[in-house]
């Protein structure tokens, strides 16, 4: 009874592909740089790399990818091609690893922009979240393309890709390149300026792709307006919005039913330090049933919203003039169709790119509504207990006195 | 909820001196119906303000709603991460609970300026949830070498209304990140402390109705449908029987009402004698 349908966490399947992961090192020319605790860079990353294969865990399947490993010449259009799958993406057989990594020289160029997109291919496609590392000293030399549009096109692209950034050198333009890599794809930025920072770094992140996997949300693709808007089953859903834009989508609720949403909006592009965003449900004639509303000013990664709405609750305003309760498997069974449209109050830097659009989140759900309580028929508490104690006192001395009374009464008769 | 049942319904049978099968009875039954959605099976049920003894440290942060990683109250949380890094937690709640979130955010290096950290809650349907107390997001000066964040929820209500935010039975989800600093501290490595304890004095909630299924999102990949579905076919009555109709929900008031019968019983058997004359010798 008061278990209602079981709660999701009860039933959290384990997608059916193992973890993929791709690692992709820069062994660029500056590599050669002794200035980590004073090894050179490059050394410091190869350990790393043996570490973390040593320490890889069973299922993920790791791949590893180099970048200017190869050309020594200076024609920059070769140069910028030099980019090779030294372990390709599987199960990883830890000598051949080894040894691919031991054999690395700093050499070339740094085409930043092809390694990740070679990368996004390695790894395929899938029903689950990839994530890439990308382990780099230097700015792109290669631009275009530009790094940071090729991760945001190939987050646009439909597989879910995260793109997790190492800068090795402390120098801004490499911070601000990795940095708008990693918002484009919502991974994370770190500076590593020890062995021990780098290697525990890249452990932690092979770690997370391994236990934060999981089934993609459905691509889907929200109309302008709420009659053509595609119907939604319970689930979640990724969706782009570009800014001012409004997207609207339909979820089929019965009476009885509770229907939950909620959206969030990464803000992965530099936009205005307020933002907002807005999610409302409406009857299919426009009237608006319930928002859920949010906005914040500063640094973030998403800003939220959600509402909950219950069907039975409406069905008295719907169909007026019937009965407020309408016979069981007549008109009650059929849907209403809610609309959902999430806008957004996200403003553009001068200079921001306004497509594609950013990465939306809907989760829907239909659950079992909950009906209001009554008032509570049974009491609590001890006021309670003092003045039932108290009303039985002083009925029984009421009831004693009329007895005395009585008793008296009747026995003067 | 089904402690402080059993302690109300302990506490009315010592007071009263009574022993009340019925009231026994009643602690039986309603213990188990109480409890509430099943807790995950691997997350113990522990609830203390200080980290439980025994409990294992989660080492582990997500990086969004969908992959947070799940703890439960009195779990101590420690991990490394990187500055600007957005880390979040989810846990479950139940009807009833106060939960405090207490966090330390330590710098082993030197930062360049002063930076403003937070830690944001947000319920099943990722809706913002208020804290009632503790500093939600200090600044930490150039020169500290850690922050703490803290931030008190208001108590888990067992029922409102859907159009209400107000805190309700499900999953929680706690978002630590940096909301301003000197850009070039960004990436630096911190150590994260944080521990979700329930504070609650263990009182029932003041709602009665109940929330049919907890706020615990869906994190299944959704399915586009193709076509309006058709009416469902008739739902069979519930297999409610009739008593479930009118009788009200098995709850602590059944106790509490029932004693409250006995004592005004026990006190009208009083009154009755203190009328009666002294006997006559």
């Amino acid at each position: 009874m008061l278990g209602g349908p079981a709660p999701a966490w009860a039933d959290e399947e384990t997608p059916a592909e193992p973890p993929r992961v791709e690692l992709v090192l820069d062994v660029s020319g500056s590599m050669r740089a002794r200035d980590i605790d004073g090894r050179s860079r490059i050394s410091v990353a190869q350990q790393a790399f043996n570490e973390v294969v040593d320490a890889l865990p069973e299922e993920t399947q790791l791949g590893i990818r180099v970048l200017g490993a190869t050309y020594k010449g200076k024609d920059k259009k070769v140069g910028c091609q030099d980019t090779q799958q030294i372990v390709p993406v599987g199960q990883v057989d830890r000598t051949q690893a080894k040894a691919a990594v031991a054999t690395l020289r700093p050499t070339g160029f740094t085409p930043v922009g092809l390694a990740l997109r070679s990368a996004a291919q390695d790894l395929g496609t899938g029903a689950t979240a990839r994530r890439i590392v990308l382990i780099t000293d230097g700015e792109d030399t290669c631009a275009p393309p530009d790094p940071c549009e090729v991760a945001r096109e190939l987050a646009a692209q439909g597989t879910k890709l995260v793109v997790d950034t190492l800068g090795l050198a402390p120098d801004e333009k490499v911070r601000r390149q990795l940095l708008c890599i990693a918002n484009a794809t919502g991974g994370t930025y770190t500076a590593a300026q020890s062995a021990d920072e780098l290697t525990g770094r890249i452990k932690q992140l092979v770690d997370r792709a391994r236990d934060t996997y999981t089934a993609a949300p459905a691509v889907v693709g929200g109309s302008a307006r709420c009659p053509d808007a595609p119907l939604l089953a319970p689930g979640v859903y990724t969706d782009r919005e570009q800014f001012s834009e409004h997207r609207w989508y339909r979820v089929p609720v019965r009476p009885g039913q509770e229907l939950r949403a909620s959206v969030s909006i990464a803000l992965d592009r530099p936009v205005n330090p307020d933002y907002g965003v807005l999610l409302r449900a409406t009857a299919p004639d426009g009237r608006e049933l319930v928002r859920g509303v949010d906005a914040g000013s500063g640094r973030t990664d998403v800003v939220s919203a959600g509402l909950r709405w219950s069907a039975a609750a409406d069905s008295d305003d719907a169909d007026e003039g019937e009965t407020p309760s309408p016979a069981p498997g007549d008109s009650g069974a059929t849907p209403t169709t809610v609309c959902l449209v999430v806008s957004n109050a996200l403003a553009p830097r001068p200079g921001t790119r306004a497509t594609p659009g950013m990465p939306i989140e809907l989760t829907v759900d239909v659950v079992a509504s909950s009906p209001a309580p009554g008032g509570p028929d049974l009491g609590r508490g001890w006021v309670l207990l003092m003045l039932l104690t108290l009303a039985g006192l002083l009925t029984g001395l009421v009831a004693g006195l009329l007895t005395r009374w009585w008793v008296a009464t009747w026995r003067e008769n | 909820m089904r402690t402080p049942l059993i302690r109300s319904g302990a506490a009315l049978a010592a007071t009263a001196a009574l022993t009340l099968p019925t009231a026994a009875a009643l602690v039986l039954t309603t213990a188990p119906a109480l409890a509430g959605p099943p807790p995950p099976a691997t997350r113990e049920e522990l609830a203390a303000p200080t980290p439980s003894p025994g409990a294992a440290t989660v080492t582990k942060a997500g990086t969004s709603f969908l992959t947070a990683t799940g703890i439960a109250a009195g779990q101590p949380v420690r991990v490394g991460a990187s500055t600007g890094d957005h880390l979040y937690w989810s846990f479950p709640a139940r009807a009833g609970q106060i939960h405090e979130i207490t966090g330390t955010v330590s710098f082993p290096k030197g930062r360049t300026g002063a930076s403003t950290w937070t830690v944001e809650v947000f319920d099943g349907l990722r809706r913002r949830q208020a804290c009632t107390a503790g500093a939600q997001a200090p600044t930490a000066t150039a020169s500290a070498t850690s922050v703490a964040l803290g931030c008190t929820l208001r108590q888990v209500r067992s029922w409102a209304e859907p159009w209400s935010a107000d805190p309700l039975p499900g999953t929680y989800y706690v978002r630590l990140s940096v909301v301003d600093l000197p850009e070039p501290d960004l990436g630096l490595p911190i150590d994260v402390d944080l521990l979700v304890s329930d504070v609650g004095d263990g009182d029932a909630p003041a709602d009665d109705g109940e929330l049919k299924a907890p706020l615990v999102p869906n994190t299944k990949a959704g399915t586009v449908l193709t076509g309006e579905p058709a009416a469902a076919p008739a739902e069979e009555e519930d297999d409610e029987s009739f008593l479930t109709g009118w009788l009200p929900e098995v709850s602590s008031r059944w106790i509490w009402t029932t004693a409250g019968g006995v004592l005004a019983a026990v006190a009208g058997v009083v009154g009755f004698a203190l009328t009666r004359r002294p006997r006559r010798p």
